[in-house]
């Protein structure tokens, strides 16, 4: 049974202090902790198996490939892609998205168009700018309105045969709503586009089968889920990464290399040139084992319950207005008091151990939408508890008093 | 008074208190009590960069002396930036760049002077102290 006492044994730093009070941790949207059972293979890793991959004859750099390929399939199952080949590494979710990007400005011309949604992070939003600057494409966004959502019909709108690419955020990492990404699959396929879902945010909370959503590329990263920082994937479908030219040259990316020509490496070398993070995937195969060992759907359920009890008790705080209210979010909250820099607020509950984002999410046209310099923003885990969320109630009450 | 006795005057004020909580009420009554930036002067140009929250200053030349007015639009950057104006306002450019700002650490706030800290102190020390050396070559 998923007991919180148990499972926050396993993460080290949940024991230390902040200004002399105990941490507590709300800003798992922007990274997750760590379990010892990940920081074991990290230690194991170098302890016993550092090499390079791929190219030595001898036995540690063999073991290493082993190790580093065997969490490739572990996380091809995980995500339920048809071959391990579809699991690029990358170093997180923005290299992913550059990485297609730049792909794409291959097939492009002017004209045609791409869609994106009002709730994208800068990081989906800055390579597709890039990207029609450098092929004559235009960009379209889909809009939101105030609970956070994005309005369906105004992308049935946009979509028309021009439409070559359609990119979404599977959760918005500034108010976490989770979008209709399986309708906007369905839809941007009857017109012929392509679609990639960042699932930074999503891949931490629930288990998406890119089978079953029949999407054609899905990035995430591994440090928001328990993994390490600097790694992620790109999972794209056989067919379009095959298409897709490579985006960066170099070892291990090739077949055959003279003067005149090179041939480049199969799938998905092809796409990881140079010495790859091997620890960081073998690490992110483990966090993803862990992840399974506590259970996706124990996740989702307790994180639920986090998020309507916190919900509850600070909208029972006067003054306090929550931005995102859709029905279908993630545990997140992000939430201003009235008349009150959300700087301020974040700089008092620091004092207080209590650790929040405050600011605008690298997501600015939503804070533009909503006319508001930025938000305070609280993202709970499975390892948090609701003791935790009084502890931040009483520190938001306690900023009140301070600063009205 | 000078910069250094200003700056201990400071100090002393903030000593009275025991905890985080009473150094940090203490600076949001400061920034209530900051000479306040005019309207015509709160535009883009006068925004200090670096910060999580907007923070415009404004210099004036009063004879040899220079004038500073500030405004925020967070409480606790606006008790910064009064700290700050206190001490630099009404002295000479020269003294101003030569200013030492490490009673910052003496009054509890040493948390704010990390160079990577959001609410831009450091940044804020330096727009103050660029507005000084250009009033310094005028007057050379």
């Amino acid at each position: 049974m998923f007991d919180v006492d148990v499972i926050r044994k396993d993460f080290p730093i949940l024991n230390r202090e902040v200004n002399g009070k105990p941490l507590v941790y709300f800003d798992n949207a922007a990274t997750s902790q760590t379990p010892q059972q990940v920081i074991d293979v990290i230690v194991d890793y170098y302890s016993n198996y550092n090499a390079n991959i791929h190219r030595g004859v001898h036995k540690l750099s063999q073991e290493a490939t082993d190790l580093y390929e065997e969490a490739r399939q572990k996380i091809q199952k995980h995500f339920n892609a048809k071959c391990s080949h579809e699991i690029i590494f990358t170093s997180g979710t923005t290299h992913g998205i550059n990485l297609v990007a730049n792909g794409f400005s291959h097939f492009l011309k002017k004209g045609d168009e791409i869609i994106v949604s009002a709730l994208e992070h800068h990081s989906n939003i800055v390579p597709w700018q890039m990207l029609c600057e450098r092929t004559g494409a235009v960009l379209k966004v889909i809009p939101m309105n105030l609970e956070g959502e994005l309005i369906m019909s105004e992308f049935d709108n946009l979509l028309s045969k021009n439409t070559k690419l359609v990119f979404v955020n599977h959760i918005s990492n500034a108010l976490g709503t989770i979008n209709p990404v399986e309708y906007i699959i369905e839809k941007s396929h009857e017109v012929g586009a392509a679609v990639l879902i960042d699932g930074a945010q999503s891949a931490p909370h629930l288990v998406p089968d890119v089978q079953t959503l029949n999407v054609d590329f899905y990035v995430t990263s591994a440090h928001k889920m328990c993994g390490p920082t600097g790694m992620g994937i790109l999972y794209g479908k056989e067919e379009w990464l095959k298409k897709l030219p490579p985006y960066q040259g170099g070892g291990e990316m090739i077949a055959e290399v003279t003067f005149e020509k090179t041939t480049y490496a199969d799938l998905p070398h092809k796409f990881e040139a140079g010495t790859p993070n091997i620890c960081g995937g073998i690490a992110f195969g483990a966090a993803i084992d862990y992840m399974q060992s506590v259970g996706f759907d124990n996740i989702a359920t307790y994180e639920n319950e986090l998020l309507k009890y916190a919900t509850e008790k600070l909208l029972a705080i006067d003054g306090l207005k929550i931005y995102g209210t859709s029905e279908n979010k993630t545990s997140v909250i992000s939430f201003n008091l009235e008349g009150i820099h959300p700087y301020d607020v974040g700089t008092i509950l620091d004092k207080l151990g209590i650790a929040v984002r405050t600011g605008h999410h690298c997501a600015q046209p939503i804070m533009d939408f909503y006319k508001i310099p930025g938000t305070i923003r609280a993202s709970f885990a499975f390892y948090n508890t609701k003791a935790e969320i009084d502890a931040l109630v009483a520190g938001v009450k306690k900023a009140k008093m301070m600063l009205s | 008074m000078s910069i250094e006795e200003i700056q201990n005057e400071i100090i002393d004020e903030f000593s009275m208190f025991d905890d985080w909580e009473e150094r940090y009420q203490y600076m949001i009554d400061l920034g209530k009590d900051l000479p306040l930036i005019d309207d015509q002067y709160k535009t883009d140009n006068n925004i200090i960069k670096g910060c999580q929250s907007k923070v415009w200053v404004h210099a004036e030349m009063d004879e040899d002396k220079v004038a500073f007015t500030a405004d925020s639009d967070a409480i606790i950057t606006k008790g910064i930036i009064a700290i700050l104006i206190r001490t630099f306002s009404n002295q000479r450019p020269k003294d101003i760049i030569d200013a030492d700002t490490s009673f910052i650490d003496k009054i509890g706030l040493k948390e704010h002077l990390s160079p990577t800290r959001a609410n831009g102190l450091v940044s804020m020390v330096k727009q103050l102290k660029m507005y000084a050396i250009a009033y310094q070559t005028q007057l050379n």
